[in-house]
Parts: C-alpha cells; sequence; structure tokens
C-alpha cells in the first residue's frame, strides 16, 4: 500500500507546492518591503531574547549534569539529545473536519510516522504519514488524538484528548477529587514512546466535578499556537541513555544539534 | 488516431480542480468546498464520453485519495461509479437544460459522499459532522459555473467534436 502511495504522491506533491505558491510569494512580498526600522526592532527584540536564553541554557547545562549525576545514584538510565528538523507548513486544506496539516519535509529528510513535532511553544502533534516530499501532521487537538500528558507540579498522570477545537483539549479521565486546578501546566510524560518527556503541552483552563458522574469535566488550552505557526519542528528523539562518566568527544551527545536545512 | 487530440487539455482541467480542492480557505468556508474533481470528471465524460471514462474515473479518484492523504482506493471507488452511471447514461442527459442536469448532478455528489460515509464508518464508527454533506450541496450550485467553464474550454480546444 505504501508504495503505491508514495509513487502515485510525485505526481500529486508538485499539486501541494503549486497551491502554496501564493501563500509563499506574498510572505516574500511583506518581507522585502517590511521598513529598516521595523527590520532594526526586529533584529534588538531577537538579540535580547537570544541573550536571555543563552543564559538559562548556561544554567541548564549544569542543572543537565546534575539530573544525570542523580539519576546515576538511583541507577536509572537517562534518555537525551534531540535532534530536529524545521519544516514549514503548507497552506493548503486537505479535510475540513480533521486536524491534519502538511508540511514540506518527507521521507528524502528521513521523516517518519510517529515522530512528535513541536513549535516554540509545546506540543504540536506527531507525524501521521510521510511521503518524498511531504508529510501530514496530525494535530493533537484532533478528535482521534490522544497524548499521554502528566501535570507539571505533582506528576498526576492521565490522558489528553483532542476536542475538534483548534484551542481545547479535553482531559476525560480524571476523577472528581483529582488534583488539578486552572492554570496547571501539562507537560509530555513520556508514556507510550511517541513524545519524549517533558515538553510542555497544555495548560488547564477549567475543572468542574460533575456529582453524578465517574469522571470530572476538564478542559486546557494547547500552549503551541497551532493556528498561527508556519514552522514546526520536527524531533527526532535518541534512544541511546546518556553514559554516566561523559567522553571528552567532540560532538557531546548531550548538546542539542539543530539540523537545519 | 486522434484520440489523443486535447488529452492534455482534460488533464490540465483536471489538475486545478485537484488545486481547488485544497485551496487554503478560511475555517468557515472550507467545509462548503465542493468535490470539484468529480464534477469536472463528470463534466467529461458527458461531453466526450469517448475519451473520458471508468478508467480516467479511477486513475483521478487514486490521485485525489493521496492528495487529501484518505485511504487508498475511496476517491477511486465513488468515481468510478459516478462516472459509469455518467456514462451510461449520456444521452439522455445531454438534452436536459443546465438546471436539470443539476437535479442529476446532485444525485452523483450525494452518491459519491455516501459512498465515503460507508468507507469511513467500515474503518471505525464515524462521528461525523452534519457539515460532511455541505460539498453536496455546493457542488450542485457550481454545476452551472463548472458547465459553462469547461464548455468554454472544450469549444476553444475543438475537442468533442467526433470525426
Amino acid at each position: 500500500m505504501d508504495p503505491v502511495r508514495t509513487t502515485l504522491s510525485f505526481f500529486v506533491d508538485p499539486l501541494k507546492y503549486l497551491v502554496d505558491l501564493p501563500t509563499v510569494l506574498v510572505e516574500q512580498a511583506a518581507d522585502s518591503v517590511s521598513s529598516y526600522r521595523a527590520l532594526k526592532k526586529e533584529n534588538e527584540r531577537l538579540r535580547e531574547e537570544q541573550l536571555i536564553h543563552q543564559t538559562r541554557l548556561l544554567k541548564f547545562a549544569a542543572l543537565e549534569k546534575e539530573n544525570i549525576r542523580l539519576r546515576a545514584l538511583l541507577e536509572n538510565s537517562f534518555k537525551l539529545g534531540e535532534q530536529v528538523l524545521v519544516a514549514e507548513l503548507l497552506s493548503i486544506n486537505t479535510a475540513p473536519y480533521e486536524h491534519i496539516v502538511v508540511v514540506n519535509k518527507g521521507t528524502r529528510f528521513g521523516v517518519h510516522p510517529q515522530q512528535p513535532v513541536m513549535d516554540a511553544n509545546g506540543v504540536v502533534g506527531q507525524v501521521f504519514r510521510s511521503l518524498p516530499f511531504t508529510s501530514e501532521i496530525m494535530l493533537i487537538t484532533d478528535p482521534n488524538h490522544a497524548i499521554p500528558v502528566q501535570v507539571n507540579r505533582n506528576g498526576l498522570l492521565t490522558i489528553a484528548v483532542g476536542s475538534g477545537q483548534l484551542n481545547r483539549l479535553v482531559l476525560p479521565f480524571l476523577p472528581g477529587n483529582a488534583d488539578i486546578r486552572p492554570g496547571d501546566l501539562l507537560i509530555t510524560s513520556g508514556l507510550g514512546g511517541t513524545f519524549p518527556q517533558g515538553y510542555p503541552v497544555a495548560v488547564v483552563d477549567e475543572f468542574t466535578s460533575q456529582p453524578n458522574k465517574a469522571f470530572a469535566n476538564i478542559t486546557a488550552t494547547p500552549t503551541a499556537h497551532l493556528d498561527r505557526n508556519r514552522e514546526l519542528m520536527i524531533v527526532w528523539s535518541s534512544s541511546k541513555p546518556v553514559p554516566l562518566i561523559s567522553k571528552p568527544t567532540a560532538n557531546n551527545p548531550e548538546t542539542r544539534t539543530h539540523v537545519d536545512e | 488516431m486522434n484520440k489523443y487530440v486535447g488529452l492534455g487539455r482534460i488533464i490540465l482541467t483536471i489538475a486545478l480542480a485537484m488545486c481547488l480542492r485544497i485551496v487554503p480557505l478560511p475555517e468557515a468556508l472550507a467545509a462548503f468546498n465542493p468535490d470539484w474533481v468529480l464534477l469536472t470528471l463528470i463534466y467529461w465524460s458527458l461531453a466526450v464520453p469517448e475519451r473520458v471514462g471508468i478508467f480516467h474515473a479511477w486513475t483521478f479518484g487514486l490521485l485525489t485519495d493521496v492528495l487529501t492523504g484518505r485511504l487508498l482506493g475511496q476517491y477511486a471507488l465513488a468515481y468510478s461509479l459516478v462516472i459509469y452511471i455518467c456514462l451510461k447514461l449520456h444521452r439522455r442527459l445531454r438534452q436536459f437544460p443546465v438546471i436539470q442536469q443539476g437535479l442529476f448532478i446532485f444525485f452523483c455528489l450525494l452518491l459519491s459522499q455516501l459512498l465515503l460515509f460507508l468507507i469511513k464508518n467500515f474503518q471505525h464508527p464515524a462521528q461525523l459532522h452534519a457539515s460532511f454533506w455541505l460539498p453536496v450541496f455546493t457542488g450542485t450550485v457550481s454545476w452551472p459555473l463548472v458547465y459553462t467553464v469547461l464548455r468554454f474550454v472544450r469549444l476553444t480546444g475543438r475537442l468533442g467534436r467526433i470525426k
């Protein structure tokens, strides 16, 4: 089945890029006419942000080392080291009632199904199908999608299911007395093996217990900007545990490598 | 011998229809986007049945499956069936005025959508929105437009003048 689809996609994928072309052109035109002042402002802002992030990363490296050492004491191997590939959304619309988007990177870049997809603010979804030049990504808000999550405050495990609305996730499997409050951050729990542990998914925005039912009514808003971002990151999580004593090699597996085009 | 004249033109219109099928629309309008590929195939099968038949319907159905990321073969099946009916009835349908053809087109689109619904239901119990059926109505309404445009394409390309 898959070779057939791959072969046929050679005929069809150019159409996807063709439909996306006006959006790209408009974007490029907007880029080329943006004023010097605006560019300078943006540059300044980005530089500031970069500085802040760099400083945070300094601390992060130390914390990471400490965490690995502590885990070593617990005799627990720690998965680390993720590669990301930046993919751009094609503005096409395949099915109106499903939350599946198409991006411009496919098996030619080594993308394969079930890879997690992030943006700068959180988890976006997972790769659903990959073709040579494009791949389809199912968003976490798709009604057929569920993601194992954990409440960041207390480690409570549960599952967040898509609701079919772009700004809403549902947590259908928590009892009425669960320790969860509006404002709680939900992060990926790493269970199930698809999503790496510890990435922000959503913020709880409503909690109502239903006295006549077994489970509470909980909804959350995804932290990722599902309706605004055009750039997404496809993540490879390396399953190699980090050695307890890191070797002094040139490419340290602990540092995040960014694979850009 | 004359068979392949104008085939490029037909394929081009179908490719254009496929582009229209995936064109990005605001969320409120996306549910209304009709099945342009099927409308185009119906027109060509009525106008030049000796050129566009079930094989074309099946091929472009498969391509539409890949384009929209559906189960491979579901559009192929729906399109082939609809085009089969169109080929059977094309002599009678050509005599009808456009509005009356519209009624027939409505049932064609409904049949195709019903098949898609059944196939979806076989995969897993589908909870589909009522908006799933909207393309049938918008497709019927846009039939006169498709008819006029493709008729223009056909006449300028001198297609369909047999011999």
